[in-house]
């Protein structure tokens, strides 16, 4: 089952390029576009031409865009409770104090710059889906819609679930273990 | 320029892991350890024996934790106009999904199960660093900080 990705972005050649790199690091990614922030908002509550839209595992969304700016797209999901546990990222060209301080000040949960040359880019990309969509848990019971029975098989990479506690035996039963080794 | 992280662990065997791990993977790394959720608060509000810590660049914060927990800490970071930009990692044994979910929903900035394997414990403090102190642009606080009062003792990215 593919993880849904939305990349928010204007730039018909930053497009693509995100999508050529998803497509070499990581064919299980279903890529969805919005080219501005009026677009991202309806395909994130699934209005007009999005009402099946799939909600995403990770959004990737540019600062600035047209009709509406990324900054009002990430206030809007980060007060929405139903839309506010979709990690977001912010991928921009800007490298602006200004932009980073209000991006983490609105609950993105990180900032990216865009690199400019396109090796870096791929690097980059490739980065954010070991990063995001590999080792970092996604939250997986906070669907906003249950009507797609499959949307939950993308995400049993994540492995098992157990409930962890400061008695339970997985780190116990270990410690021995890790000093053993820690002592070579 | 050191990069002031915060670890907030009641366990001292997964302190001294995540302490070993963090020398081997950046030696710039200044890792403060705070061992409950109220401690945590006292370090990021400079109070008492902390009235000169440092701003941390970023949060490692274990959620089941002896007086105040890591859901309340989170909160209360994230409610805060002063500390809110920090980005707050959880890091955790739990792997249940009401946790994750109640996490994100807090705004943690992301989450991890601490793996069993020393090995993979390695490598995630590696993966760790190698993202959030080396990949992402972290905020530089100077700019504002209301809820930054006392001492400007907090080295930072900017300084």
């Amino acid at each position: 089952m593919p993880l849904e990705v939305l990349v928010v972005e204007d730039s018909r050649g930053d497009i693509r390029l995100t999508q050529e790199a998803f497509r070499d690091v990581n064919p299980f990614i279903h890529l969805e576009v919005a080219h501005d922030g009026v677009e991202a908002m309806a395909f994130l509550r699934r209005q007009g031409a999005h009402l099946h839209a799939p909600r995403p595992d990770l959004i990737l969304l540019d600062l600035n865009l047209p009709k509406m700016d990324g900054r009002q797209v990430l206030a809007l999901i980060k007060d929405d409770d139903t839309l506010k546990t979709i990690p977001t990222v912010i991928l921009t060209s800007s490298e602006a104090e200004a932009d980073v301080l209000k991006s983490y000040q609105l609950q993105a949960n990180c900032y990216l710059s865009k690199p400019m040359h396109f090796d870096a880019f791929h690097a980059l990309v490739k980065c954010i889906n070991d990063f995001w969509l590999t080792k970092v848990r996604l939250p997986q019971n906070d669907r906003g819609d249950e009507s797609k029975p499959g949307a939950h098989a993308g995400r049993e990479r994540a492995g098992n679930t157990s409930r962890g506690t400061k008695s339970g035996g997985i780190r116990r039963s270990d410690e021995s273990d890790r000093r053993k080794r820690n002592a070579h | 320029m050191a990069l002031e992280v915060l670890l907030v662990e009641d366990s001292p065997g997964d302190v001294r892991l995540t302490q070993e791990a963090f020398h081997a993977a950046n030696n710039n790394v200044r890792l403060h350890v705070a061992t409950d959720g109220v401690d945590a608060m006292a370090f990021l509000n400079r109070q008492g024996v902390h009235a000169n810590a440092p701003r941390p660049d970023l949060t490692l914060l274990d959620l089941n934790m002896p007086r105040m927990d890591g859901r309340q800490v989170l909160a209360r970071i994230k409610n805060d106009d002063g500390l809110k930009t920090i980005p707050t990692v959880i890091l955790t044994t739990s792997t249940a999904d009401d946790d994750i979910v109640t996490s994100y929903r807090l705004h943690a900035n992301c989450y991890f199960s601490k793996p069993v394997q020393l090995e993979d414990f390695e490598n995630l403090v590696k993966t760790i660093n190698d993202f959030w102190l080396t990949v992402a642009k972290l905020p530089h606080e100077e700019i504002l900080a209301p809820g930054a009062q006392g001492p400007k003792s907090g080295k930072s990215l900017g300084e």
